[in-house]
């Protein structure tokens, strides 16, 4: 499909995907039904108020049709079939949905509070889901806290990410473009600010962008400065400073090597395993004055991305 | 007690607050109940009314986040658990059932106070937890979410549990009345289509909501104790907690929706004078709505990670709700023809609700369309439809039953100018408020979302400016039915000149025990006559 075609209706958003032209077909088919109903029922509804209004205070009605077979019969008859056709149509596009090509490539998704993160099969990780186009992806998605909810309003997809459980998704993008990505299940404060984008580019520009992420993951670069990609790119910056100032969690200025105090009172040294322990498994080793509140990074952040972080730490002086 | 006071009108049998509150009185128990369902939906609407003023905006207005999500919260907790589902059953049908049956009370006198006690308990935990912190888990109390540590969240799953308790009482109680009350030649035959309807009703309170109950205490007893029930960060499963809670919540919005039916089936057969149309169809129909009901929870989830073969099944089944939907509504169409139509405020109320039934209806068919849902699930289409059917259908139809029975309630006639604008303000300020967020949740606007995409504002301005018209809609209704009590005048046995017993049998108001003696009911509930030419 040409990118410069608009989709866009009244009802629905553009197509960009193999599903759209499915699901919005059998949209339109309803649509075309249920405003035939609609208008017969309201019409009939106007038609009679109108026609057999109460013109003087003791009028009684001019018949009292109880009953009529053949009506009763239609007007069963009619709407199971109309619906046991919606259901073959609905089941056949949900089938479609539910099995992946076996050309597919594969991404992980972990949707957290309140971020989705893609984990690329090279070993890298984004903040924005980049596919390339006519390509059938199938997703891996999970969550690390509560249920959020995949949705990619212009490719008519959504399935639930839940904690402890990997669903599948896939699609197959047929316009380049950048489209949002949603959370549609409740998750609290910033539910609705857990948006991303899918950008869906040419196969060149994606296998470009593939090799330039993978090397950029830690490759060719040091180690500390692929931590402070991580450190940036992954959100421990949302709690976490560089600079030594206050925070939602203790500052990385300066602690390497360093004792701190935590909060059931023991101490600790701030070395390799410290931190990957603070990584994994956050309220194990709380530090005193702060709230045990970060979420656990384990199988979010590689091992290569945690030794990343303990080398930029050490920089951090 | 004299025999003097027995015939006199129930409001004035027994004087003061104290009798009031430990009544055994049906009738008495049905207005409490109608004040108290009354003051928790300005409540929940003023949550409501509040919230959609933020959303004016994408961006923050005068209020942060959490307190969207609390108020949103409040809003379903309260409309769902204290308005619709005990509304029309607490106020009308215990009002209003005896009285049809031709009985002086229901089987269960005492029963039927207890789930009032039960209700305003429910009720004030509910309020209780708003000082110990703001409940923002959504109506749904979704696990793990609902799991985290907000002790206002627990005040209120333990609120909606003995809610839950007052709503099964009072389904078992009618499910008895019905069987065991009725008077001489009240067959079943006869029973007015209210009485079916609160019979299939209280069937469904009576098996669904004790699954509500057991989920709210799994949820507590896995806050208390620790033990993995629903949190996978214990080993539970939360896809088995939201099995549990739409085993109940679906089956609750037939509770909520069939009396409905009953309702507007009374207000169009009075208003058209005619006999209804299929009447042993609606009558099953309920009946079949409740049975089908309990299958289809899994239609909820269809995004939820059930298996591939659940979904389909659950998809199947839920057509088959659509069929007895569509024919009551083809039925009661039908029933207009040919009949002595009056546009009166409650037959106002009734084709207004034919109207927004119909979209319910018809947007709950497109959401069973599997792969349809997929890109409509959890969006504001859903919500749409839901309001369709919660406010649109069953306020709709209850609001055009208090305005039908309150002559009899009360004894005064309304103003029936003013009742005509006000339900013409709620029905437009209605349609614009939901119909817009049809469109909105169609194209991509997830519910529950704060802050949302810049292309949505217009969609979210016209739905707010449909809110103030609905309410003013709301307060023109309920002023108009409040001046009535002091300025009213006084209401004729039979104003509307309907057949069934609480208007050709029972005073305006009744007397203490309904009926000075027992009716013999000889004829159907709308056996009108033939104008003669």
């Amino acid at each position: 499909m040409n990118s410069m075609e608009t989709t866009k209706t009244f009802w629905l958003p553009d197509q960009a995907s193999t599903f759209a032209g499915r699901v919005d077909w059998a949209f339109d088919l309803f649509l075309w039904i249920s405003t035939f109903f609609f208008v017969l029922v309201v019409g009939l509804i106007a038609l009679f108020v109108i026609k057999h209004r109460r013109r003087r205070p003791d009028q009684m009605a001019s018949g009292q049709m109880a009953h009529n077979t053949m009506l009763e019969t239609t007007w069963t008859v009619v709407p199971l079939l109309i619906v046991m056709g919606l259901f073959f149509i609905g089941m056949r596009g949900w089938w479609h949905m539910r099995i992946a090509p076996s050309n597919s490539i594969a991404i992980d998704v972990v949707g957290m509070k309140w971020k989705w993160t893609f984990n690329y099969m090279q070993g890298f990780s984004n903040d924005t889901l980049v596919v390339p186009v006519h390509q059938p992806v199938r997703l891996r998605i999970t969550s690390t806290d509560v249920i959020h909810s995949f949705y990619i309003p212009n490719f008519r997809t959504k399935v639930d990410a839940v904690p402890g459980r990997y669903q599948a998704l896939w699609f197959e993008a047929t316009k380049t473009g950048v489209f949002p990505v949603l959370c549609t299940q409740y998750c609290g404060t910033s539910h609705s600010y857990m948006i991303t984008a899918v950008k869906v580019v040419e196969r060149a520009e994606y296998d470009t962008w593939l090799s330039d992420a993978a090397s950029a993951s830690g490759g060719d670069v040091a180690p500390d400065a692929f931590g402070a990609t991580v450190y940036s790119k992954r959100g421990c910056n949302a709690c976490h400073t560089v600079d030594g100032s206050a925070g939602i969690g203790p500052t990385w200025k300066g602690i390497w090597d360093h004792h701190v105090k935590l909060a059931d009172g023991s101490t600790v040294e701030v070395n390799a395993a410290y931190i990957k322990q603070s990584v994994q498994d956050p309220t194990s080793q709380v530090v005193e004055g702060f709230p045990p509140i970060m979420p656990s990074y384990k199988g979010i952040l590689s091992d290569r991305e945690i030794e990343a972080v303990t080398a930029y730490i050490q920089t951090l002086k | 007690m004299s025999a003097h006071q027995e015939n006199i009108n129930y409001l004035k049998a027994r004087k003061g607050f104290l009798n009031w509150i430990v009544t055994v009185d049906h009738k008495r128990i049905g207005l409490m109940y109608l004040a108290s369902i009354i003051f928790f939906f300005i409540a929940g609407g003023t949550y409501a009314f509040l919230f959609r003023m933020e959303l004016w905006s994408p961006l923050q207005g005068f209020m942060t986040s959490d307190t969207y999500n609390h108020l949103f919260t409040m809003h379903g907790v309260i409309m769902v658990f204290l308005v619709v589902v005990p509304g029309i059953p607490g106020a009308l049908g215990n009002f209003l059932l005896p009285i049809q049956l031709g009985a002086k009370d229901l089987a269960f006198p005492k029963l039927n106070i207890t789930s009032l006690y039960l209700y305003w308990g429910g009720a004030t935990l509910a309020l209780f937890s708003l000082t110990q912190g703001r409940a923002d888990s959504g109506w749904t109390f979704y696990a793990p979410y609902s799991l985290s540590q907000n002790p206002a969240v627990l005040w209120m799953l333990t609120a909606a549990f003995i809610l839950g308790f007052s709503s099964i009482l009072t389904g078992l109680n009618f499910i008895v009345t019905i069987h065991k009350m009725r008077a001489p030649g009240m067959t079943w035959f006869r029973l007015p289509l209210f009485v079916w309807a609160l019979y299939a009703t209280g069937i469904m309170q009576v098996f669904a909501t004790p699954v509500l109950a057991i989920t709210l205490v799994l949820l507590l007893v896995e806050n208390f104790l620790h033990i993995g029930i629903f949190d996978p960060a214990l080993g539970g499963d939360p896809i088995m907690m939201q099995h549990f809670f739409w085993f109940y919540s679906h089956p609750a919005v037939y509770i909520i929706v069939v009396p409905a039916f009953g309702v507007v089936s009374e207000l169009i057969a009075t208003f058209s004078r005619k006999t209804i149309f299929g009447y042993k169809f609606i009558a099953f129909s309920s009946v079949a709505i409740t049975i089908i009901g309990f299958l289809v929870w899994g239609h909820h989830m269809f995004v939820a990670g059930q298996s591939d073969v659940a979904v389909t099944i659950f998809s199947f089944l839920t057509f088959f709700t659509a069929v007895p939907s569509a024919i009551k509504v083809f039925n009661w169409t039908t029933t207009l023809y040919q009949g002595s139509i009056k546009l009166t405020t409650p037959m106002l109320y009734a084709l207004q609700f034919l109207f927004n039934f119909t979209i319910g209806g018809l947007t709950g068919i497109i959401l069973g369309i599997l792969s349809v849902d997929i890109h409509l699930h959890d969006t504001y289409f859903v919500v749409s439809h839901f309001h369709y059917v919660a406010m649109g259908s069953t306020m709709i139809a209850f609001i055009g039953g208090i305005y039908y029975w309150w002559p009899k309630m009360t004894g005064k006639m309304f103003n029936e100018t003013w009742g005509r604008i006000g339900a013409v303000l709620v029905f437009i300020g209605f349609n614009v408020t939901f119909f817009v967020q049809l469109i909105m949740g169609s194209q991509g606007s997830p519910r529950r979302y704060y802050h949302y995409l810049d292309q949505f504002q217009i969609y979210h301005q016209i739905s707010t400016v449909g809110v103030v018209i609905l309410a003013l809609g709301l307060f023109t209704a309920l002023f108009n039915l409040l001046i009535s009590l002091r300025t009213g005048a006084t209401a004729p046995q039979n104003p509307w000149g309907a057949r069934t017993l609480e208007w050709t049998h029972a005073a305006t108001p009744p007397v203490l025990y309904n009926f000075t003696e027992t009716p013999i009911v000889t004829e159907g509930p709308y056996d009108y006559p033939v104008e003669k030419v």
